[in-house]
């Protein structure tokens, strides 16, 4: 079984290739990469991506599942589904469901629901302490026998340095990156918003930038001490990406991913400002005199804004822009995080916090990034795929040089389309970005040599 | 003139301007004289219902609501929280919508989260009146103070208000702070730093200061606002003990003869005798708290009658 990629633009960054190029894929496997000019090999299927960008499979680093245990909000399958409808082709789901994905047989229980499925890759991330309770350490060897690519308590991070250095000391003798969502709740606790201007005109608790600076600072310290890898998730202060792009300069251990929800929009979205909505009225119409101070007083107090890290103020913004030009952030990594509509229609200060984002992630960061110029394909590239498989170690994925896993993801940087919740592949429906045009998507997802998805 | 308060819900003072907050002062003003009749009773919303949500307890706030309602002859439903479904499971929104179906002219909601009458305007057919969301806003007690205010001071554009205490997690100082700038009053805010966080001075675009200490706030002040202590958020350590809260912030006869010699004194109620306030300031003639309840009903009255009478928006 051969398929060949015709006349599409490939980029490779591990390769250091940015130009025309057939590839080849023969038995799940890139064969070879041809000449655009090149004969069509007789027995090959043919896939025309003419104006299209040819990239290695994206790797979404962070994204969250909710199977086993919250399958009314996700599985599996629909998470993969959507991933593959956003262009990813693999993901590495957080081990926060139910129960907890501290040992080899969670692990391995959702290796095999993926093969079922099979859609996307599924690489779990396992728990960095039992239960997550932040006390006991958790059998990280055996989940990493069982496939378990790096170890994290994401949204209960481990709040004891002594533990945590441990966790870094043992991670290290299985080569294991410690994933930290930074966030010391002793400052943040009962926060729902960031802590500033906008969080005390709307009289909402906030969490301020400083609890997730103290962690990463913390972090980042442990992990000079220990060796081992850090890996800091979704950073979204200045002042941590400030300490993170110091601790590379300084040599120590230590990587970052950012999300698509962070390099787009501020705190100011809570109050419903400044949300850059095509002209879609959301409920009814409210006022006659002044449309936008009504628009934002109808869109006020959306629980699909709330998220932790929650969305920042413009300064932080700035910051993340720049360290994804300057090239201290790593990744793009989703935070794929869905909650079902009767938990997100509640009270702000009680909906859950989190947001879907595989299936927006590639047009927001074709919009705010390339499209503005902040970077270019070859590195949105790396963003999305080099880097993730290079830092969870993935063999041969990241690359389609010959001999790799033909996980390909096919892009039309200008596809114009918009998306709506209504439409979404995830079982959640709990996007800000309902509504939002988009130039660029992934127009056929490719995984294991097999077209997954087509738009 | 433009014709005042064309919104038909009020959220906040926030989405007010100027003029529509004299529009509903002047309403006020014109029902004011309603309370003081033999027959407390006008026909402006006969056959209009109107419904008190009230998901936190509330004595003085509800029975204003409850009797501005029933002085205009609209049928006041009430319900509290103890009695709904919410504690059965049912969504908040749920609940909306449920109470909107039996088609209410206007709902009047009260709860601890910030935004949860934004939340239910978004769903719900009737007006949707604020009466105090979480921290967020009061905008009916802001409108009674600006009336009570206007009445003793004759005009609000100019004066100097201090407004002292647990700004943080006030509703009241918030409206207040919304509606003295936008009519042109300065005001000034005091209290713990733990619960005064600087970021408050860039709350508006001008007109709002952040004093260092209380005495700097209440110096030469027209009108000085104390906020109430809530007890229940001495577990939270923002300040040591309630005896030390009276004697650095508490506003005493001491620390008012710092203000103007004409100066009012405004208490959103319920008052904490001898904590945030002294009971010989509390019971002198400058201090204007029975007056802030009897402008309370008039204020309710005009902002149901002009959340339900006035011409709805998406006509």
């Amino acid at each position: 079984m051969k398929l060949l990629i015709k006349n599409g633009h490939l980029i490779d960054p591990s390769q250091g290739q940015n130009s025309g190029k057939n590839v080849l894929i023969e038995d799940g496997k890139v064969a070879a990469w041809l000449g655009i000019n090149d004969p069509t090999p007789d027995d090959a299927e043919v896939f025309d991506a003419s104006g299209l960008i040819v990239a290695p499979g994206f790797i979404d680093m962070h994204v969250h599942l909710r199977e086993p245990g919250q399958e009314h909000k996700e599985t599996i399958a629909s998470g993969c589904a959507a991933a593959l409808a956003g262009g990813w082709t693999s993901v590495c789901p957080m081990p926060n469901t139910n129960p907890i994905n501290d040992n080899a047989a969670i692990t391995r229980y959702m290796i095999e629901q993926a093969e079922r499925a099979a859609l996307a890759n599924v690489f779990p991330i396992g728990a960095i302490t039992k239960s997550s309770d932040g006390a006991e350490l958790a059998e990280m060897g055996e989940m990493k026998s069982a496939g378990a690519v790096a170890v994290s308590d994401d949204g209960r991070p481990v709040p004891n340095a002594g533990i945590m250095r441990r966790a870094m000391q043992y991670a290290k003798d299985f080569d294991l990156p410690v994933i930290d969502h930074c966030e010391d709740k002793s400052l943040s606790s009962g926060g729902v918003m960031h802590e500033g201007r906008i969080s005390l005109l709307l009289g909402l608790k906030g969490m301020p930038a400083l609890a997730e600076d103290i962690d990463a600072v913390r972090d980042i310290i442990l992990a000079k001490d220990t060796g081992a890898h850090i890996h800091i998730a979704h950073v979204s202060t200045k002042c941590a990406l400030e300490t993170i792009r110091r601790a590379k300069n300084e040599g120590i251990n230590v990587t970052c991913e950012v999300t698509p929800h962070h390099f787009t929009l501020t705190d100011k979205v809570v109050a419903g400002l400044e949300m850059p909505k095509p002209a879609r009225e959301q409920g009814r119409d409210t006022h006659d005199d002044s449309y936008a101070l009504a628009y934002a007083r109808a869109s006020a107090y959306d629980t699909n804004t709330k998220m932790a890290p929650p969305l920042r103020s413009e300064e932080h913004l700035a910051a993340i822009l720049e360290g994804i030009k300057d090239g201290t952030i790593d990744a793009i990594a989703t935070d794929h995080a869905p909650h079902h509509a009767d938990e997100k229609s509640l009270e702000y200060d009680r909906a859950p916090f989190g947001i879907t984002g595989l299936e927006t992630a590639l047009g927001l960061a074709l919009n705010e990034l390339v499209h503005k110029g902040i970077i270019d394909l070859v590195r949105l590239v790396e963003l999305c795929s080099t880097n993730p498989a290079r830092i969870f170690k993935l063999a041969g994925r990241g690359t389609l040089s010959p001999g790799s896993v033909a996980d390909v993801t096919i892009i039309d940087p200008n596809l114009e389309w918009s998306y709506s919740n209504a439409d979404s592949r995830s079982k959640s429906k709990n996007s800000p970005f309902d509504g939002w045009k988009f130039n660029g998507a992934a127009v056929a997802t490719i995984v294991g040599g097999k077209i997954a998805f087509r738009r | 003139m433009e014709k005042p308060f064309r919104r038909r819900d009020l959220l906040g003072i926030r989405d007010l301007t100027a003029a529509e907050i004299v529009g509903i002062l002047d309403t006020a003003e014109n029902f004011s004289e309603i309370s003081t009749r033999e027959v407390k009773k006008v026909p402006a919303l006969r056959g209009k219902t109107v419904i008190n949500l009230f998901f936190e307890a509330s004595t003085r706030t509800r029975t204003s609501f409850e009797l501005a309602a029933k002085r205009l002859s609209a049928d006041a439903v009430n319900i509290s929280v103890s009695s709904s479904s919410v504690s059965k499971g049912e969504t908040l929104l749920d609940t909306a919508m449920n109470l909107d179906a039996m088609a209410p002219d206007c709902i009047v909601v009260r709860h601890s989260s910030a935004g949860v009458p934004h939340q239910l305007a978004k769903v719900s057919k009737a007006a949707i009146v604020n009466a105090g969301d979480g921290a967020n806003e009061h905008p009916t007690q802001a409108l009674l103070d600006a009336m009570t205010i206007r009445e003793h001071k004759k005009h609000i554009n100019g004066l100097e208000v201090a407004i002292v205490g647990d700004i943080l997690h006030s509703r009241v100082a918030r409206s207040n702070i919304h509606l003295l700038t936008k009519m042109g009053a300065k005001v000034r805010v005091a209290g713990p730093k733990p619960l005064v966080p600087v970021d408050f001075a860039h709350l508006v675009e001008n007109g709002l200061e952040v004093c260092p200490h209380v005495e700097d706030a209440i110096t030469g002040a027209d009108v000085v606002m104390i906020l109430r202590i809530q007890r229940e958020r001495q577990d939270s350590a923002f300040f040591p003990t309630l005896r030390e809260y009276s004697i650095h912030y508490g506003l005493t006869n001491e620390r008012l003869e710092l203000a103007r010699k004409d100066a009012i004194v405004l208490h959103p109620g319920p008052m904490n005798r001898g904590i945030e306030i002294s009971s010989d300031v509390a019971d002198s003639s400058r201090s204007l708290i029975l007056d802030q309840v009897k402008y309370g009903v008039a204020v309710r009255m005009a902002v149901l009658y002009l959340a339900t009478g006035g011409t709805p928006t998406n006509s």
